[in-house]
């Protein structure tokens, strides 16, 4: 049985988990945790590890050039450079509030890049 | 001719707007927050990155959503009237009212009034000159803040080959900002064996694009005549000094700095207000007054935090007490206990508590260091008023203990509460 | 395109401006040529800042005369010009029975000098005058003459003096070389732009010299002499009040600590004879050595309250004097070289001397101008301005009341000011030094961002391309996307 070790950053704690491996590369174990998130973050780090993503986009036409953007949901974390890719390619059109969904399913993850700030 | 406030709220980021919405739900009409930049929002605005509000709103927002949580409550109020663009010159405390001299372009010179005041300036970095690094002065050399206005505001690439020096949230942050737009960052240098970072930042935003991380780590000079052409970095011993033979030449045109953030205390200073030398900070009760009647402080010009959460936290505590004070519902004979940190514990805000408090108060500190399985402890004199377990407690991560309202009425004639870490066994 | 002139003066250091200064007061066509991007960027940026009594240079010296002689001129000269100046006096510290004799050779020396009012004083009275000072002084040489000046503002306001009476100011022009002829020179920058003089004027300070030769000249070598300095925050000011030296070396006048006309500390310089003339590095044991060295002299400085640390070079000549005289190859070539320590406390007088000089070659009629202004307009500074003044200057023009630098209180309109003035700011340490947005302790942190707005809207030119000090510092390199 193998075993690997993550710092959870579920929250600002940092705990250490000590995750134990099953045959199949599954999760059958997690210490080191204080708190449920711990395990499902060490489930999700084994399986698929994955990130929230943020950047900018250009404005066109608005009171910034800029509006900030977030991934409504975090994305594969192999597709975090893809994404920023995408977004330095992207362009939007002013006016934009928060949430307005600025790249939908982005690179192909199925999660949408939304709005994090208001351009009028 | 001077114009009359209850209260005026210096900057309009996190700390002034969480305080001021908290002194008009506690009945104050009449507030006026003074703001340099031209939007609200402060610092927050150029903080794209998510992360804020996991305490606060339970939520994964943005600098800018979690801003706007505010903003606009604070512009539909009616109790608040808001000055952007506008700039604090001088708070002069008074007897029955405190004086605020401002400037903006339209007013001209504002000459105010206030019956309470609450400072929230917020923080600014600590720049290259104050490390004193050998070398030449090329452009291409900049705070990681600076480089984040420029990147996330502006839309501009301050360099292209980049290395950091300090490994606080900010550099970090950077680190995988600069990475997400196209920048090749070859390392963040940290002077301490330990990151003052959080470590879920040193995982997010180094780890996954395997950026090293080197500690006991410095850059020791600056090298380019017009724009930075590399730096020369260099191990450090235990007491931070360069180890001879150590060096080596990192080709660079950035070089960013994230060394630490200093509270912006002008003002504070100006209206005589006393600073607490380890916070650079006001010494303030548990309700953030500082020592003069009125004057309040909150945010990171107070002491600096590592998450906005706790900013909107005790903000609100200003906030209301800004509010009692002007409704005369302030105890007038406060009975102060001192708060202090001993053995490894920094500092602890407040610096002191009144005995005469009804709901209980919570004692925020830092380390001086790392713990592994220590224990914090809350005593007054030789007693333990409480005592808490942590895996890990690090300089970079604010901690908090709790004091009751009756553990104070107890506390004999003279008492201090102090707050000391032991690592356990 | 190839442009006349009467005389080109080259460099345009404090030397190099007052020149143009005093020359433009004639009817003359005047070029000022600057191998940098902007006035001050040699020597005159990042020196000691002080005006010498005079008691330390060998009688009969240029170096002795025009010290004396400048440091008189110069409390009218910066009031003329709105430049800041302060009479804070000087004192040389005396440790030991060893320095008692320096200190009466260079009393002794001073008076030779015609230095007024120096002489020798006990512990107690420097204790009384600078409570903050080594109490295991023995006692000190007081120069009440001595003061303190702002380098660069002398030279920016010179520059913008002369370039308001007519003189045309050629900045980026690095002359590279210079062909003589019957009625006149022609002169060629580096990038082969071309202007013609009937004389020259060689104020190039640490390149006097290159320069020189360019004309056949090799009568004398400079040879540049480092200096590092640490700048303290506005905290410390207080520290002490007169400049305080120690007992010379051979290098220079020692390590000095002293209040700068901006309410900062200065401590330095560390003096090092170096290879290359545009080494402005500094280095670990310079900034170390400074710091034990001034220990000796104020004990409690606050080293913490370091803002910016800095190194200038001091252009040492082989002639160990100033180098004032028509060229021996040319006497339509005049150099103004070697000019190191006591130079800019004796610029005021050089730049008069050279006038002279001038004067004695020019074969043409020489006549003043009728409406020559010898000084500026005072620069507006809202942090100095009284409430009312504060008013008046918003109503005028609204940017006034949008601060940019918040450490030093700069105001957006003060920055517009420096961009157009004469000779005005063409890039973020031009700002820097004009306004002073960006000199405090978060050393631009926070206005830089703006600054580079600004600029790049008064020049209409794209954010890339503002610079630090000119060509290739540009502090973006592109856009993000």
């Amino acid at each position: 049985m193998s075993e690997r070790n993550f710092i959870c950053v579920a929250c600002p704690m940092g705990c250490e988990l000590h995750v134990a491996l099953d045959e199949k590369g599954g999760v059958a174990a997690v210490t080191g945790n204080n708190c449920k998130r711990g395990v499902a973050y060490a489930q999700a780090e084994t399986t698929h590890p994955t990130r929230s993503f943020h950047s900018t986009v250009r404005v066109e036409g608005g009171n910034a050039p800029l509006v900030s953007v977030k991934s409504r949901a975090p994305v594969p974390k192999a597709m975090l450079m893809d994404c920023a890719k995408a977004t330095r390619a992207a362009k939007a059109k002013a006016p934009i509030a928060i949430g307005d969904v600025l790249l939908a399913d982005v690179c192909g993850t199925g999660i949408d890049l939304i709005a994090t700030n208001r351009v009028s | 001719m001077a114009e009359n406030y209850e209260l005026i709220v210096v900057g309009g980021g996190p700390a002034g707007m969480a305080a001021a919405l908290e002194a008009e739900k506690d009945g104050v009409t009449k507030i006026l927050l003074l703001e340099r930049a031209e939007t609200l929002g402060g610092i927050l605005e150029q903080c794209i990155h998510t992360g804020f509000g996991l305490h606060y709103f339970g939520e994964e927002l943005s600098g800018p959503e979690y801003a706007d949580r505010f903003i606009v409550p604070t512009e539909q109020s009616s109790a608040i009237e808001v000055k952007l663009d506008t700039m604090v010159l001088e708070v002069t405390p008074g007897e029955n009212a405190h004086q605020v001299l401002a400037i903006n372009k339209t007013d001209g010179l504002l000459e105010l009034n206030a019956r309470a005041v609450i400072l929230a300036m917020g923080c600014r970095e600590r720049p290259r000159g104050a490390l004193n690094i050998a070398g030449t002065r090329p452009a291409g050399v900049l705070s990681a803040g600076t480089a984040q206005k420029y990147v996330n505001m502006d839309g501009y690439l301050p360099g292209k080959e980049v290395v950091i020096l300090g490994s606080g949230d900010i550099g970090l942050i950077m680190a995988r900002r600069m990475t997400f737009e196209g920048a090749h960052v070859k390392m963040v240098c940290e002077l301490m064996p330990y990151s003052s970072g959080l470590t879920r930042n040193i995982v997010q935003c180094l780890d996954d694009f395997d950026i090293p991380l080197k500690r006991s780590c410095t850059v020791v000079a600056i090298h380019g005549t017009e724009r930075l052409e590399g730096v020369t970095i260099a191990k450090v011993d235990k007491n931070r000094r360069p180890v001879p033979g150590t060096e080596a030449f990192v080709p660079c045109d950035l070089l960013l700095l994230s060394v630490g953030l200093i509270p912006e205390n002008e003002l504070t200073r100006g209206a005589g207000i006393e600073i607490d030398p380890v916070t650079a900070g006001a010494c303030v009760s548990q309700d953030r007054e500082t020592k003069i009647p009125g004057v309040f402080a909150c945010g990171n010009v107070l002491h600096v935090h590592d998450l906005v959460d706790y900013v909107t936290m005790e903000s609100q505590l200003a906030g209301a007490g800004a509010a009692a004070y002007i409704q005369d519902r302030a105890d007038k004979n406060p009975d102060y206990v001192g708060t202090h940190g001993k053995n490894g514990v920094r500092y602890v805000v407040p610096q002191r508590v009144n005995k005469h408090v009804t709901e209980n108060v919570k004692l925020y500190f830092r380390v001086g260091q790392v713990y592994k399985n220590a224990v914090a402890r809350l005593r007054a004199g030789e007693t333990v008023l409480t005592q808490r377990k942590r895996a890990r407690l690090a300089p970079g991560e604010m901690e908090d203990l709790t004091v009751t309202p009756e553990q104070l009425s107890l506390l004999p004639e003279g008492a201090e509460l102090t707050i000391e870490v032991a690592e356990g066994k | 395109m190839t442009e006349n002139y009467d005389v080109a003066v080259i460099g345009a250091g404090v030397i190099g401006t007052l020149i143009a200064r005093s020359l433009s007061r004639y009817n003359l066509r005047v070029a000022l040529l600057e191998k940098l991007h902007d006035v001050a960027q040699g020597t005159t940026k990042a020196n000691s800042a002080i005006v010498h009594a005079g008691f330390d240079a060998k009688p009969g010296t240029f170096k002795a005369k025009y010290n004396v002689r400048g440091a008189a001129m110069m409390p009218e000269l910066c009031q003329t010009l709105h430049v800041p100046y302060a009479n804070n006096g000087a004192l040389v510290l005396g440790f030991d029975d060893d320095d008692v004799p320096v200190l009466e050779s260079l009393l002794e020396r001073g008076r030779r000098n015609k230095v007024p009012g120096l002489r020798l004083i006990g512990k107690e009275e420097l204790l009384a005058m600078e409570p903050n000072v080594n109490p295991c002084a023995v006692g000190a040489l007081y120069a009440p003459s001595g003061g303190i000046v702002s380098p660069f503002d002398l030279a920016i306001a010179a520059a913008e003096c002369a370039v308001a009476n007519g003189v045309d100011f050629y900045r980026d022009f690095d002359v590279a070389r210079i062909n003589q002829h019957d009625t006149h020179f022609s002169i060629y920058s580096a990038a082969g732009k071309k202007r013609t003089a009937k004389l020259v004027v060689n104020a190039a300070g640490v390149h006097a010299d290159d320069v020189a030769h360019l004309v056949g000249d090799d009568s004398f070598h400079i040879s540049p002499r480092r200096g590092e300095y640490l700048l303290l925050d506005n905290t410390q000011a207080g520290v002490v009040n007169a400049t305080i030296f120690q007992c010379p070396s051979d290098m220079g006048k020692g390590v000095l600590i002293t209040p700068t006309v901006h309410h900062n500390i200065l401590i330095g310089p560390s003096a090092d004879d170096i290879d290359v003339k545009d080494d402005l590095s500094t280095t670990d044991p310079g900034l170390k050595g400074i710091q034990t060295t001034m220990r000796l002299s104020v004990p409690g400085y606050q080293i913490k309250d370091v803002i910016t640390s800095f190194s200038g070079l001091r252009a040492h000549s082989n002639t160990g004097d100033f180098v004032l005289r028509p060229s021996l190859i040319d006497p339509r070539f005049i150099h103004a070289a070697g000019i190191e320590s006591p130079g800019l406390s004796a610029s005021p007088a050089i730049a008069a001397y050279v006038v002279k000089l001038f004067a004695d070659v020019w074969e043409e009629e020489l006549s003043e101008k009728t409406n020559w202004n010898p000084g500026r307009p005072k620069p507006l500074r809202i942090k100095e301005l009284s409430r009312e003044e504060r008013r008046e200057a918003i109503k005028k023009r609204p940017e006034y009341g949008r601060i940019v630098c918040r450490c030093e209180t700069v105001s957006e309109g003060e920055i517009i000011d420096a961009i157009r003035a004469p000779a005005g700011a063409r890039d973020m340490d031009g700002v820097k030094r004009r306004t002073r947005a960006g000199m405090g302790r978060c050393q631009a942190g926070f206005c830089g961002t703006k600054v580079l707005e600004i600029l790049s809207r008064e020049l209409q030119l794209p954010p890339q391309e503002i610079t630090k000090f000119g060509a290739g510092s540009q502090i973006l390199l592109g856009k993000t996307k």
